[in-house]
């Protein structure tokens, strides 16, 4: 459990720049809504990218995005209605929104091939850093199966989306 | 060369030509790939000139059938059918989805 919450504090450390976080305390709604909104994050960052970018490669990449994204948020929907539980927001999710918030900042004052790069090079960072919650603490720490197996869905896609956003920095560099 | 041999020479080029044009069009096969839970089944498949593949879609996200040589890529949305004839170039072909590269698998196609 150690190396788990090490595991994951670094992964948060990384994405958000906090490392005081009580993963072993999460409960499933909690869990449902970080999963949520790491979603709606990554979602938020490709219609940024959308707005700004005219590079195939990387449209194409941040249109998969919120298609994916908003098809795993669906289906976290349709789970959480199912079982009738309602997501509840909590100190990570806050965390994750106003670092998002920050870096989409910083993306929408850059332009043309240093946009695209930083936006991309983000999408790495991003996926690598869900993807290790994840696996070393919110698929492990989730009780309900079905919560468990949509969980290990996402990491299933977020995986594919970390190999898309690496080989398409390979592209534009 | 005269006129005769040029015939003799050209004669089993038609004859092949034919042949190949009465394969393609008697016996092309549709040959089914299923995507499900991130997977390609069968990963590999085996056609000829003429077949056509289908790739059938059965996650709730979209992925592709893209060449890793880059010459062709079929896009498969959720719950749909996507498809490839297959042309005259006959060899292996290496393929992943472009979307979630850890999908791979492999078309060898024979004249």
């Amino acid at each position: 459990m150690l190396a788990r919450l090490i595991g994951f504090a670094a992964a948060i450390t990384m994405l958000f720049g906090v490392a005081n976080v009580y993963a072993a305390d999460l409960n499933d709604t909690q869990i449902a809504h970080i999963a949520y909104t790491a979603g709606q994050i990554d979602i938020a960052a490709a219609e940024l990218a959308l707005e700004k970018s005219s590079n195939e490669d990387v449209r194409r990449f941040a249109e998969n995005m919120v298609s994916d994204h908003t098809a795993v948020n669906e289906q976290a929907l349709a789970l959480v209605e199912k079982l009738g539980v309602t997501p509840e927001d909590n100190e990570t999710s806050q965390t994750l929104s106003k670092q998002a918030d920050l870096k989409r900042a910083e993306l929408a004052g850059l332009s043309g091939p240093a946009f695209d790069r930083a936006y991309v090079e983000n999408e790495v960072a991003y996926h690598q850093a869900v993807n290790d919650a994840l696996a070393n603490l919110l698929i492990p720490a989730a009780s309900n199966e079905e919560l468990k197996a949509l969980l290990s869905t996402g990491l299933e896609i977020f995986t594919g989306h970390q190999q898309h956003a690496e080989n398409v920095l390979e592209m534009i560099q | 060369m005269n006129v005769a041999g040029l015939r003799r020479a050209c004669l089993p080029a038609v004859v092949v030509a034919v042949m190949v044009s009465a394969h393609a069009t008697a016996s092309a096969e549709t040959i089914r790939v299923t995507i499900k839970a991130f997977r390609f089944s069968p990963v590999e498949v085996a056609a000829r000139v003429g077949d056509t593949i289908e790739w059938a879609n059965e996650d709730f996200v979209a992925h592709t059938a893209t060449a890793r040589s880059g010459e062709w890529e079929v896009a498969i949305p959720r719950g749909e059918v996507g498809r490839l004839i297959v042309d005259e170039s006959s060899g292996e072909w290496d393929y992943f989805c472009r979307f979630h590269p850890q999908m791979t698998g492999r078309v060898v196609v024979a004249d």
